[in-house]
Order: structure tokens, then sequence, then C-alpha cells
């Protein structure tokens, strides 16, 4: 019994640094609708501000803690800038747009952490005066959780406080329940927003600095932290404050018992199956409210139809995608390869996201799917390897038919939390079944059978797979099947009363977008010659919605373009410099502002093809 | 769309073109290694030092009249990414041979791509058995002492200990599995009546301390393996020292002697842990000039990943010159029987599984003041041969995976 207690205790300190930075994240959403990636990057900016100030403050002992209180103060205001600077910029484009944005700036901090400190693992400063233990149950425990677990309520109570006796919080409320009626009532909408920013960062940076004395810094600190305090969030409820604290304690304190009892197999995923549950049971989180229904599109510009690009570029474009391997070198034959295989993967992400609204934090699992399945039937089938290329599709088709299942009763947020779970659990399975997937050792010797392995011919498969899948697609958005998902997507209500079964067109969606992203998988095991776990993780995820972010979301021609521009600079900025992730950051951000609708948005809208058009 | 396509091959065309070579071509060695990433905090020493390693042999007028170069690529940490460079720098570089990898899984990876295309690979850093064992073949060398290798030491100093009920902590992927596999197999065949009363096996480079070390002051073990590392290996550090773990348990650390692990921790570093690593401080000639070297030149002592850096590339200077060619099967032949002279001895790589013999230090830590971090103390050097398995058993291993 006092096992347990202890056990609980020791992950209440972890819950209170992770109440704090969710808390900032549900703040920051509720009243923007930003999903902010780069939450996790003030959080480690402050940590490591944290750490070099509280060595240079000439304060003494009180130096740490004045430099934890400097450090998120600094990165409040960096919070404002960047809401001022770059996301107010957006707010009018769709919606995905703030994503990208905000993805841009965590790989502009990472690198410039990077920089400045370097990329060795720091161990944190002691905390002067809270350096000891104290005996409590029988056992030691480190004063200074002692005072985090103090901190945290106090925290939470001072949120509350803001939130509901200040006039300022009361606007946040009621801007994070209906902003359009907040703004109708007269109420200056661009204060609120970079209030909630500040107040938002702070909270992350604040959650930074007092964990300098628990962990030791790293570059890769803020992407071990963000996901957790996204599914935190989800769990006790989006813009919900209160929610995120009741989220953070539950995870944290099911986290330290799951050390206890729950196998190894389970540790990976145990968050996610946690967010899993709660969302097929309470879809708006344990603490929030069911979102109002989605603005329909009375005052909604409308979204452009299926764009079909002229036959001369087809043409043109056509024919030097077939004798491209002729002319350049074999290296660009398998850059292209690779371009291709992400144009498939995107492609068939723009389905689900643009045409179908059915935003994917989760879509790599059916990329990745497609590799192991591939991979599998060709190590463990005995199947010739052409079959075992097409049996990769297969197996993601029906994994996103188990999957879709329960992620299609639900929509928006809690749609894309719940498709991220999926993905992490189908990554820990990959990961932890050693004996069938090779664990994260892998699968390899994943190469073509001989007569496709140069270069040239493997790129004429992958060239067949690639844009014929690409054309089925287009012909698929603009079947009546694609517009009926589009007509959902704009107008569900209208499409359930005129007796259109939504769910089972998202279902059939997500299925056809499962099959060809594991296509692409496909493609890219036999380029790789080897399938690992990391095909199917949340950056892979995030990649593919950079990619048609940034070919423009409405298009399907946005994500062969996305795909080309994503990976021809990575490629060469990789080659050329050691701050790759600085360049493409900075690369990104000014596309999010030059082209805020995707550089198809960008050059589409005015060529417009009426009726919907055939592909 | 397609235009698109068209204008980026153009583009890609012109950014891929290698330049034009004169007289005299060099001699190209592709190097693919985490810069940046996960693994990013260990991989700047070992660079300095490979390019120490270069810098000396061009000094000496290059390798067979022709100068050394070599590429730096980053693989972020995905072997995706490190296929990529591995596809550049043979097609378009025209690299003589691949070298490098920090995590086991890249490493394997760029390994399955030289065995596909015939080129010669040397690993240097990844611990995972499979590279020369199960996954084994022609063209992979591999620098650094495995897993196996080093679980195996730890197994006979701690056999000699009187603690008869262990723990295990370590991170849950094959390094943490396999680290710990060996070690409790080895233990178990020495002294039988050793017995597991908690094993813990958090996410990697996402542990949360305070409850692992809860859990394991409750479980009461008398020694305690750990096969953290990085960033774990120092937030569980802190925390089993706050909560008086290491006082009540002794403590056995696969690699955590290196000064990549006891540095960062200052004085906060166990005392008395049973650890591999690398005590660079006290390791006698010819290694007092390596370090003397390496210090002059990066204003730095040495870590291990800079001996091995240094090493790795020793090996490949000296098969180049014993095989008077770059050729890659004549390449293969000369480190197959080639004995590498480095700043810790000769070494072998064995013919049979490609396994250098290069051992590790086995010892135990103490804080030293005057330095301000603990160092190894009454250790000695276990040497390859010693801890490898026999050639019968790599031949079973790589049977069994075919």
């Amino acid at each position: 019994m006092i096992a347990i207690l202890l056990q609980i205790l020791s992950g209440l300190t972890h819950a209170m640094i992770l109440f704090l930075i969710a808390s900032g994240l549900s703040l920051i959403f509720g009243v923007t609708r930003t999903i902010n990636f780069a939450h996790g990057s003030f959080y480690m900016l402050a940590a490591y501000l944290t750490l070099s100030l509280g060595s240079a403050l000439p304060l003494g002992w009180l130096g740490v803690y004045a430099a934890m209180v400097v450090a998120s103060a600094i990165v409040a205001l960096l919070g404002g800038l960047v809401e001022v600077c770059f996301l107010r910029r957006v707010y009018r484009s769709p919606e995905l747009y703030q994503l990208l944005l905000t993805f841009a700036l965590v790989l502009v901090i990472g690198d410039a952490v990077k920089f400045f400190w370097g990329s060795e693992h720091r161990i944190g400063l002691r905390p002067p005066g809270l350096e000891g233990s104290v005996p409590l149950l029988g056992q030691l425990v480190p004063t200074y959780d002692l005072a985090v677990l103090t901190v945290g309520p106090a925290v939470a109570l001072g949120l509350w406080c803001l939130l509901h006796r200040t006039r300022w919080g009361i606007l946040l409320r009621a801007a994070a329940s209906d902003r359009e009626m907040v703004a109708a009532l007269g109420v200056s909408q661009a204060p609120l927003f970079t209030g909630a920013f500040v107040v938002g960062s702070w909270l992350a940076g604040l959650a930074g600095a007092l964990q300098v004395p628990r962990q030791p810094l790293t570059n890769v600190m803020d992407a071990a932290i963000i996901v957790e305090a996204f599914v935190v969030v989800v769990i006790g409820g989006m813009g919900n404050v209160f929610g995120a604290f009741l989220g953070a304690v539950l995870l944290g304190v099911l986290q330290s018992l799951g050390i206890l009892w729950l196998p190894r197999e389970f540790h990976l995923v145990l968050v996610f199956l946690l967010m899993a549950a709660v969302l097929i049971l309470r879809p708006w989180g344990l603490l929030g409210r069911p979102a109002p229904p989605p603005a329909e599109a009375g005052g909604m510009e409308p979204t452009p139809g299926p764009f079909t690009p002229p036959r001369w570029a087809m043409a043109v474009g056509g024919l030097a995608l077939l004798v491209a391997p002729l002319l350049i070198p074999t290296f660009a034959v398998w850059v292209l390869v690779e371009i291709l295989a992400f144009a498939l993967f995107a492609g068939s992400l723009q389905l689900l996201v643009g045409t179908g609204g059915m935003i994917s934090f989760g879509h790599a699992a059916y990329f990745g799917l497609g590799a192991y399945g591939a991979a599998l039937l060709l190590k463990h089938g005995g199947v010739a390897m052409p079959a075992a290329f097409l049996g990769g599709p297969v197996l993601a088709g029906l994994a996103a038919l188990a999957f879709g299942y329960f992620c299609v009763r639900l929509r928006g947020i809690p749609f894309a939390m719940l498709t991220l779970a999926c993905a992490q659990i189908a990554y820990a399975v990959v990961h932890q079944w050693y004996d069938v997937t090779g664990g994260d050792n892998g699968l390899l010797g994943i190469w073509p059978a001989p007569f496709l392995a140069p270069a040239a011919r493997y790129y004429y498969l992958a060239l067949t797979a690639g844009a014929g899948g690409l054309l089925l697609l287009q012909r698929i958005t603009g079947s009546p099947f694609g517009l009926t998902l589009r007509a959902a997507r704009d107008q569900a209500l209208r499409c359930e009363a005129i007796g259109v079964d939504v769910r089972s067109h998202h279902l059939l969606a997500f299925l056809v977008a499962g099959a060809f992203a594991g296509l692409g998988g496909s493609v890219f095991a036999f380029l790789k010659g080897s399938v690992f776990p990391e095909y199917l993780s949340v950056s892979m995820s995030v990649e593919s919605l950079v990619t048609i972010l940034l070919g423009g979301i409405h298009r399907l021609a946005g994500a062969p373009v996305g795909a080309l521009l994503f990976k021809v600079l990575d490629t060469v900025v990789t080659l050329h410099t050691e701050y790759w992730q600085a360049v493409l950051g900075l690369v990104l951000l000014l596309a999010v502002l030059a082209f805020p609708k995707g550089v198809m948005g960008f050059l589409g809208p005015r060529r417009r093809v009426r009726g919907g058009g055939r592909g | 769309m397609r235009a698109m396509f068209f204008v980026g091959s153009v583009l890609a065309s012109l950014a891929f073109t290698p330049p034009a070579w004169g007289q005299g071509v060099p001699i190209r060695i592709g190097e693919i290694n985490s810069y940046s990433g996960i693994a990013a905090g260990f991989t700047q020493p070992y660079r300095q030092a490979v390019e120490m390693a270069v810098d000396e042999a061009n000094g000496a007028g290059g390798l067979l009249g022709r100068k050394v170069e070599v590429l730096f690529r980053d693989d972020k940490g995905s072997p995706a990414e490190a296929i990529k460079h591995a596809q550049e720098l043979v097609a378009s570089e025209k690299v003589n041979l691949l070298a490098g990898t920090y995590l086991s899984n890249v490493g394997l990876a760029v390994s399955d791509f030289a065995k596909m295309h015939k080129v010669l690979f040397v690993a240097a850093e990844p611990l995972s058995e499979a590279i020369t064992w199960s996954q084994g073949h022609r063209y992979t060398f591999r620098v650094r002492p495995n897993t196996h290798s080093q679980g195996r030491m730890l197994a006979e100093r701690a056999a000699r200990l009187p603690h008869r009920r262990w723990a295990t902590i370590g991170p849950n992927y094959e390094y943490g599995r396999r680290a710990w596999e060996t070690f409790w197999a080895r233990l178990r065949e020495l002294k039988p009546d050793v017995q597991l009363v908690g094993e813990h096996w958090p996410t990697l480079a996402k542990l949360e301390p305070g409850g692992y070390v809860t859990a394991l002051l409750n479980q009461r073990p008398e020694a305690l393996y750990v096969s953290l590392f990085g960033s774990d290996w120092l937030a569980f550090a802190r925390e089993a020292g706050n909560r008086g773990l290491f006082r009540q348990t002794f403590t056995v650390g696969i690699l955590l002697g290196e000064p990549e692990y006891l540095d960062p921790l200052k004085l906060e570093a166990p005392e008395g842990m049973l650890v591999t690593g690398y005590p660079w401080y006290s390791i006698p000639a010819p290694h007092r000039a390596f370090v003397d070297k390496f210090t002059k030149r990066t204003g730095r002592h040495p870590v291990a990943g800079a001996l091995v850096g240094y090493v790795t590339f020793q090996s490949i200077f000296q098969a180049i010159r014993a095989a008077q060619s770059t050729d890659t099967e004549q390449l293969v032949t000369a480190l197959e029987s080639l004995t590498v002279e480095t700043p810790i001895g000769p070494i072998v790589f064995r013919p049979f599984d490609h396994q250098s013999t290069m051992g590790a230090w086995v010892g135990t830590t103490k804080r030293d003041p005057a330095r301000g971090v603990a160092i190894m103390v009454d250790w000695e050097y276990v040497p390859g041969e010693r801890v490898l398995p026999a050639e019968s058993e790599v031949r079973r291993l790589r049977e069994a995976a075919k």
C-alpha cells in the first residue's frame, strides 16, 4: 500500500510539469484555435535560458530561482512576438496553416538552441536550499519535488482567478467557447489572441524552467514532451485549463503505477491507449464540452473544386518524367523515386484532409504498414518481390479499415487525435513484436528483384505506382464519391439530411487513403532496402501534413508539388549545412507568409473548373 | 503539376552533378553519422578525431600518393536518411568506401546497403550484435566491442560479488534488451543462485525517473544493472542519488564509465559503480600521444567516441596501405588479414565475422574532486579475444537468421 502511495507521489511531480505545459497549450488552442507545435520549443528554450542565466546572474543562491522567473518571462514575450509577427497573418488561411507555421518555428528554435548551447547533454542546476531529500513513508523524497508539487496547484489556482475573476479572463473564456460571438459583441480580438499566447507561452516556459533541476537538457527535449502534452490536453478537454490539470494527474499517476504492473510491451503505448479510450467514450475530453456544430458554409468562401492542369503541361511533364532517368545522374533518380513515394503518401492524405476535411495526425501508420506489409511478405511469406510490392497496400488498407472504424465516429480535433493514437499503437506493435517485425532493428534485405534493381528500372516501377496512383486519386476526387466527400466536408448536416451516409463515406475514404499511402510505403521500402518503426512515427505523419500544406491543401496537385519542393529542399540543404533545420524552417516560414494557401492554392483559384470536372 | 516536376528534375540534376576531377583523384570516404537528432550529443568528438586522423594522413603525404577526403553526412538519426546519403555518396560522389554510424538501426541499414551494392562499410560505433553476427556479411566490418562483449566482461567481474538479488533498468529497445540478456545469461552461468527481482524498460530518451527509482527502492535489489545512456542516464543518476538508491544498491553500468556519461554528472556520479568505460587519463603509452594530440587540437580531452573515430580511420588507412589499392574486394581481403596498430595496441578484424578485437576497460568509479568529475579506478583492459564467441557460434547465429 505504501509502495503504491509512493508511486503515486512520484507520478504527481511529473504530472505538475505536464499540467503547466498542457494548460498553456490548451489556452492557446482554446482561444486562437492554433495547434501550437512550437509549444515544446518554448519549453526547451526556457530550460536552456534558465541554465545559462542561473550560473550568470550574480545573485547567490537566489540566482537559480531568479533565472527561472526571467527565463519564463523571456519566453512569454517571445510567444507574444511570434503571435504578432507570424500567426496573426495566417488566421484567415485554412486552419492547418498555423500548424505549418509553428512547425517551421520548431525547426528554427531547435537549431538556435543547438547553435547557442551545443548538442551535448547538460545536467541541470541544483536548486539551492532544496537540494536534499526528506524522509516520507519510509523513503527519501527529493525536497525539490515537493516544491514542484506546490507550484503546480498554485499556478492552477492563479489561472482560475485570472480566468474567472478578471474581465480579461472572462473575455478569454468567452472567446474560447464562441469566438465569433465575442467578435460580434465588439470585443477586439487581437489583444485577446496575443494575450493568450503570452500566458500560454509563459506556462510552457515555467514548465521548462522548473524542469532544470529535475531533467537533463537536450536538443530533443521539445519533441519528447510535446506529444504527451497534446495527449493531456485532449484527455482533459481541448481549451479547458482544468481539464488539463485532471488529464495531467491521470496520465502522470497511471504512468507511474504502470511501472509496477505493466509488461514492457505496453509502456510505449500506455498514454495513447488512455487517449484512445477517452476519445471513444468522451470525444470532447473529460471536462470538455461538445464542440459547437462546425460553422456552416454561410460565410465561408467556397473551396475550389478539382483542378486539372492544362493538357500541354501534362504532356510536357509526363514526357519529362518518362525521359528523366536517361538525363539525370543516378542519385537524382533515387531522389525522384523518394519524391514519388512521398507524393503518393501525401496525395492520399490530401484525399482525407483536403477533399474529406478529415485531418489525420497519424497517416504515417498506413505508409509504414504498407512498407512492413511488403517487407513481411518478402521475408516471411516467401512471396516474389513484385507480388510483395502489391501486398503492402493491402495490409495498409486492412489496417485503415480497422482503425478507421473507430476514427470516423469522430470529427475535427478528436478525429485527428484518435488517428494519432492509432498510429502510435501501430508503431508500438511494430516496435515491440521482435519475432515478426524485427523490432527497432527493422527488417533488412528488402531490395527490388534483380530485374528491377537498377535505378532507372526501379524508377519506372515507382513512376507507374506514383503517377498511376495520383491519377487514380484524381479520378476518385472527381467521382460522385469524391464530390459527396466534399459536400459532407462543407455541409455535413445537410448531407445527412438528404440521406447520405456520411460515416460510411468517411470510412471508405479512410480505407482508400490508407491503401494509397501503403502503396507509397511499398515504393519507399524497396527504395531503402529496409523497413523500420520510424516509418510509422509521428514525425513522418507531420512530414506528410507539411507536404500537403506546402503544396496546397485543397488540390491533389498540391501533394506532388509539396513533395517535390520539400524533398529537393531538404536534400540540397542537408548536403550543404549542418543547420539544415534552421534553413528549412526559415524557408517554410517564408512560404507560409508568401503563400498562405500553399503553392498550388496560390496558382490555382482563378483557374477553377466549373461543375467539379472530371479527373 | 508535371511542369513543376520537370523544373524540379532540371534543378535536381544541376544540384547533384558532381564537379569534374582533374588528375591525382583523391581517396574519398563517405562518413554517415547522427550529427543531429537523438545521438547528436555524442558525435562531435568522434568527428574531430576523424578529422585529426585524416589531417595526419594527408600531412604524411596522403595514401598511395593520393589525398584523403572524408565527406561527412548527417543521417538525422534516421535509417532512411542514411540510405539516401549512401546512395548519394556512392552514385554521385563515387566514394571508395563508407564508414561511421552511431545508432544500431542506422548501422544495420547502411550495412545492408553495403551488402546489396558490394561497397565496403566500416561501422564505427553501433553496438548491435546483429551487425557482425546474424546480419553479418563480406562487406561490413565493425570496430567497437558490441553489447555481447561488454555485457560478458561485466558479468565476469559481477560474478565475484556476493550479491544475489538483482534488478535492471534499460531503454526499451534492442540495445537495452541485449545489453541485459548477455550480462544476465553469463552471470547465471557463473553464479547460478542469482535471482531477478525487478526489470524496468522505460521508453528511450523519455525517462521520467521518479517512478522508476521509487519502484526499485521498493523491490530492494542488492545489485542493479543499468543500461540507460544519454539523457536517460543523467536523469536517472540524479534522481537515484537524491533518493538514496545508489547507497542502498550496488550498481553495474554498461558503458557508464565512459567520459561521455561520467563528465556531465560532475561529482554527482555514483561512487563504486562497476562499469565498462574509457579511462583516457590513465591508459599508458602509446595512448598518451593520442590524448596529447587530441587535446592540443581540440582544447578538450578525448572521449570514447573520439577514440573509436580515430581507430576506425586508422584501420581504414592501414588497410588501404596494405592493399595498395582502393578496390573494394582487395580492401576486404586486406582488412581480414591485417593487424591494425592503434593507440591502444594492435587489433585485428576477425576474418570470419569482421568484428574487431578492440576491447574495453572494466573498472569502478571514484569521484575525483581535483578534476571535478568521477573517474575509473582499479580498471583492467579486457581485449575482445577474451569475450568474443568462437567461429562455430557465429556460424550458428548466421544460419539461424536465414
